[in-house]
């Protein structure tokens, strides 16, 4: 790539102005999402459909809890579980769905494992187009349509189920919401990158995303607020990241962690994204250097 | 030559002359064939028995959990933490026994729709619906059906009296109604992949809607409650698939509903029967995919 010693116009052409090469590096990251964009819409209303869909076992909970609660309160005669009412609680559910919304990536890590698999992650060892940065822009522009078409059914349900919040939370707490948000979305981009790196090593990654899917499931906080769990099962869950999956912005918004917690929390949920920022470099880097790519 | 033979085996001449297929053996060739292709990636079908047991015992953990706060689901309604975890297990059998038997082939159904993939298995001389339903049995969803057991047995002895032989008699005879009924439920949501082409959404659908059945029908009360414990015994029998088998397990003979046990007969054959026209119907709709 760079000039060698021959002076020629030709050369000086390609080594000048990196304004330029800026410009263009822009607009192929602009193209690359675009395009994605439009791959996306093709599909928009079996795309509301399952949106809407995913809300049905809200229904479920939302009744399940009713027992629960009643009978809770019908024993000690104040309806609350760890900590919760039973609104807090269906307002928690309803919000970790907005959660999941931003840091679920379903198929990321697996497509990434097929691709070293079957070799088609040659083309951006060969390309001048970074795989991560490509797969980041691309799952960006998933995301946006996703909220564009998700934010009816979403709209919704919560218009719906108004009654389980209490109002709007101040200002500051709306903003570390927000925050938290895109950081879970990075964290769960960027986790699930790091994952898929791994089929450089492992042949076949399926179980092991089973399990991480499993534990992402049942410790994000998406099956239950993690102020359930006892003991040291509590304390080992809020030490992993992946509470700030789910529980974390579900559980800010609710006023649930406030004051030197919220911003001890939101320093811990950006100190994992660059943590995993750099895990999902480093090893792509070493993963491209144990790679051997024949044929095709 | 012994292709031949074990061709002929499967098969048994008529009175009439036509050649009727002996469906026991041939679901048994089914049988060994699924289990030979499992025991060939051995580590593969551990590692599924494996994770598959884990998902059951995150699920147990996570109503555990829960009983830690109260100490019945719905006051007054009977399901106490052990009587719960006899649903539970119920809910453990009836879906390994669906997964196991049934999802594979469902799944690959709409494929062989879009495919044209159906022009072979019409063309054989067995009934379709028997063919597309068993051709593939998932022997690591059975490994569910062990850790069913054990927590059948360990919430049993856990509650104040044991059930009867009457109870125990009729429990499986129940778990089977409720896998017929979930049975009948999806072929119908397959079949109609003939007149919609692809139904990705359908397949979700079906996850959420089987939902419901998890857990006892006293808890679906109230204004919106009540017309959907409705809709969902008398219209779609979702509720009763778990809710008779582990309530005639769970609670004392005294305390059970028995029209509602004796409805829940009605609705499997009803279903059944339902499920059989609608993939009879769809059959005669579909025009093959291929050229």
């Amino acid at each position: 790539m760079e000039p060698s010693g021959t002076p020629s116009a030709e050369i000086d052409a390609h080594a000048a102005p990196p304004p330029v090469t800026l410009l263009q590096s822009l607009w192929t990251w602009w193209i690359i999402l675009r395009t994605s964009i439009e791959e996306r819409l093709v599909y928009r209303g079996d795309f509301a459909l399952g949106t809407l869909m995913r809300f049905l076992p809200l229904v479920t909970q939302v009744f399940l809890w009713g027992a629960i609660f009643e009978a809770v309160g019908a024993a000690t005669g104040r309806a609350s579980v760890a900590g919760y009412s039973y609104h807090e609680m269906m307002a928690y559910y309803l919000l970790t769905q907005i959660s999941r919304a931003f840091s679920s990536m379903p198929g990321l890590a697996s497509n990434i494992a097929l691709q070293i698999r079957n070799g088609e992650i040659k083309k951006f060892l060969v390309q001048p187009v970074d795989l991560i940065g490509f797969l980041l822009l691309s799952r960006i522009a998933h995301k946006l349509v996703y909220y564009v078409v998700a934010i009816g059914p979403f709209a919704l349900v919560f218009f719906l189920c108004r009654d389980f919040f209490s109002g709007w939370p101040e200002p500051h707490i709306l903003l570390a919401f927000v925050a938290s948000l895109v950081m879970s979305f990075l964290l769960g981009f960027f986790m699930e990158a790091t994952l898929g790196m791994l089929g450089f090593w492992f042949l076949e990654v399926s179980s092991l995303l089973f399990i991480y899917m499993l534990f992402n499931f049942f410790f994000s906080g998406h099956m239950f607020p993690i102020d359930m769990l006892p003991g040291y099962w509590g304390t080992i869950v809020r030490a992993i990241p992946l509470q700030y999956l789910a529980y974390f912005p579900a559980a800010v918004f609710l006023g649930k962690i406030q004051g030197a917690a919220l911003v001890w929390g939101l320093t811990i949920q950006l100190a994992w994204v660059v943590f995993f920022i750099i895990a999902s470099r480093v090893t792509f880097h070493l993963g491209v250097k144990r790679y051997s790519g024949y044929g095709g | 030559m012994r292709d031949d033979r074990s061709q002929l085996e499967l098969t048994e001449p008529t009175t009439t002359g036509r050649v009727r297929p002996s469906y026991g053996l041939v679901f048994l060739t089914f049988a060994r064939n699924s289990l030979v292709r499992d025991m060939t990636f051995r580590a593969n079908f551990i590692i599924q028995c494996i994770t598959s047991v884990s998902w059951m015992a995150m699920n147990l953990g996570y109503y555990l959990l829960i009983f830690q706060f109260t100490s019945s689901i719905g006051e007054n309604t009977g399901w106490g933490k052990y009587e719960f975890l006899v649903f539970l297990a119920t809910t453990l059998f009836v879906n390994s026994i669906v997964q196991a038997f049934f999802m594979p082939n469902i799944e690959e159904f709409s494929e062989l729709i879009r495919t044209g993939g159906l022009d072979f298995a019409l063309l054989k001389p067995i009934d379709t619906q028997f063919l597309i339903s068993l051709q593939k049995i998932d022997f690591s969803s059975l490994s569910n059906l062990l850790f069913a057991a054990g927590l059948l047995a360990y919430s049993l002895v856990n509650l104040p009296e044991l059930p009867s032989l009457v109870q125990v008699l009729l429990y499986p005879v129940y778990v089977l109604c409720g896998v017929a009924i979930l049975y009948s439920l999806m072929i119908t949501l397959a079949a109609t992949s003939v007149w919609l082409g692809r139904n990705q959404t359908l397949y979700e659908f079906w996850f959420y809607i089987t939902n419901f059945s998890r857990y006892p029908m006293e808890i679906y009360r109230g204004t919106v409650g009540t017309p959907l414990r409705w809709a969902f015994t008398f219209v779609i029998p979702l509720l009763i698939v778990v809710n008779v088998p582990a309530r005639l397990m769970a609670m004392p003979l005294a305390d059970q509903s028995w029209p509602l046990a004796l409805f829940a007969l009605l609705a499997t054959a009803g279903v059944l029967w339902g499920s059989r026209a609608i993939f009879s119907r769809a059959m005669l709709s579909y025009r093959s995919a291929s050229s």
